[in-house]
């Protein structure tokens, strides 16, 4: 039943995000007006709890997310099948949620 | 879907000087092959199978293909035409033609026994994969099933029921193309028009076989399937309701 | 009477030709899948540019002062255009699958293309 998993968790975790990402988009929006900069970022979301849930559960799930599309991608159109396949996309979930993890805790962390 | 919109309204009138059309015909077997040109005079209302059939009898009688009805309802005569699969003798040759040109080859994501015809097993065995077979739910001293033609679950069966196994949605769908285990828009929709019919009782063992590899879940709904069904069938929508039912027995809700 | 002649090596000789025609849901499907591609391929950039937050503060202002290049707005429009299109393509596929009511696909997939160039062009102009 692992297909029937996988498909599951790509659709929960897609949902999850919906508001993440529209939230994203809103924030971007918001936030590019003037120029970037370090300080105007930092001085945001540094200490904040909110954002630190936020962008923490939005990594959690793009990792998942993102690790079973690409398996698709990879099976379908580059011909990878049994172990090379699943572990190349565990190890993209396990890049993502890593660098991820380090980039909340650069932008939330005191 | 209408042969208008399928393939555009405009009507290819070129030909060469002479009245002809330059058909390219895929020759060859499960090996591999190459395109063979035939000249082949151009008639009114002439179908893609006129073509095909011409070419075997005047041509080139070496030249393999299938076909039985030859008015629609069979599904012997699918063949890819123009990169689009088609049933030939319903397909009017003015309405595919590109630049005077026609493509013909054999359906796309089946072996090639020869020349235009594909070997159909695997289509038939990923059938049987996707438990696409009735179940029986009573014996011969039970009473008639009654079956209401509004009930909504079988109004949602018989939306797939007419399906002929031409393999045309087998051949137009990339999936199954890229991901050999997948079972395919035609077995799907057989196994969903089961689980929608009060008499089957397989609702789980079917649920269980399109859960598998290659079952429902690694349908992307990129719909060429009831794009190009020549019966106007649905299968894109008939796999959606297998993946809805699915989701609600994972939820703990749906059948038992 | 007519004879055949062989063309020679048109299409794929190794077995018969595999291309399939476009049509409108297939079009929505290839975007779906490569916005997905390439935001997968951003994100890894995209956390690490973040990341300079906790090592070197200052590689980052110098980042985003880069930023600000037009040909870096653009790139920036189009990572939004993807990652909204994406979204708004995956909840018409979302309500396809686990919705019961039947849909208007052509039409939800227009649908989606619009809202995604719509709010990716709010940000450009904010942007520039």
């Amino acid at each position: 039943m692992l297909e029937l998993r996988l498909y599951m968790a790509q659709r929960i975790t897609a949902l999850i995000m919906a508001p993440l990402v529209i939230g994203h988009i809103a924030v971007m929006i918001y936030a590019v007006q003037g120029g970037l900069s370090a300080g105007e970022i930092l001085g945001r979301t540094q200490g904040s709890m909110s954002w630190a849930l936020f962008y923490g559960s939005f990594v959690v799930a793009v990792s998942i997310h993102g690790a079973i599309g690409v398996r698709t991608v990879l099976s379908e159109w580059a011909g990878l099948r049994g172990g090379v396949l699943n572990g190349v996309c565990l190890a993209l979930c396990a890049l993502l949620l890593v660098m991820g993890g380090r980039a909340v805790l650069a932008v939330t962390m005191i | 879907m209408p042969d208008e919109q399928r393939s555009g309204a405009t009507r290819d009138r070129t030909d060469n000087a002479n009245g002809t059309l330059a058909v390219y015909v895929w020759r060859g077997d499960g090996t591999g092959g190459r395109e063979q040109r035939f000249d082949v005079p151009r008639q009114e209302s002439q179908t893609v199978l006129d073509i095909v059939t011409w070419i075997q009898q005047q041509a080139d009688a070496s030249l393999t293909y299938r076909f039985a009805c030859r008015v629609g309802m069979c599904g012997s005569c699918a063949m890819m035409v123009n990169d689009e699969p088609r049933w030939t003798c319903r397909t009017h040759v003015e309405r595919v033609a590109r630049n005077g040109e026609l493509h013909i080859a054999p359906l796309r994501n089946l072996p090639v026994i020869k020349d235009l015809v594909t070997d159909m097993d695997p289509f038939f065995d990923k059938w049987v994969k996707a438990e696409a077979i009735h179940h029986p739910s009573a014996g011969r001293d039970d009473e008639f099933a009654a079956v209401t033609p509004d009930d909504p679950e079988r109004i949602e069966a018989s939306a797939g029921i007419e399906c002929i196994n031409c393999a045309i949605c087998y051949a137009a769908c990339d999936t199954v193309a890229g991901n050999p285990d997948y079972l395919g828009p035609a077995a799907l929709q057989r196994a969903w028009t089961l689980y929608n019919d009060s008499r089957d009782d397989g609702g789980d063992a079917i649920l269980d076989a399109v859960s598998r590899s290659g079952g429902c879940h690694s349908c992307h709904s990129m719909g060429s399937c009831s794009h190009y069904c020549p019966n106007d069938l649905d299968p894109m929508g008939a796999i959606a309701g297998l993946k809805r039912a699915t989701a609600k027995r994972f939820f703990g809700g749906g059948r038992g | 009477m007519n004879g055949g002649t062989n063309v020679g090596m048109s299409r794929q000789s190794g077995r018969a030709p595999a291309r399939i025609r476009g049509h409108a849901l297939w079009y929505a499907h290839i975007l779906h899948r490569l916005s997905g591609v390439g935001l997968a391929l951003f994100l890894p950039l995209h956390f690490w540019v973040l990341s300079l937050a906790l090592t070197d503060v200052a590689a980052l202002d110098g980042f985003l002062a880069f930023t600000e290049l037009p040909m870096v707005k653009l790139a920036e429009f189009g990572l939004v255009f993807l990652l909204a299109v994406h979204l708004f393509g995956g909840l018409r596929l979302m309500a396809l699958e686990w919705l019961p009511w039947p849909a208007p696909h052509k039409t939800l997939a227009a649908g989606t293309l619009a809202v995604s160039a719509f709010l990716s062009g709010i940000f450009f102009l904010q942007a520039i």
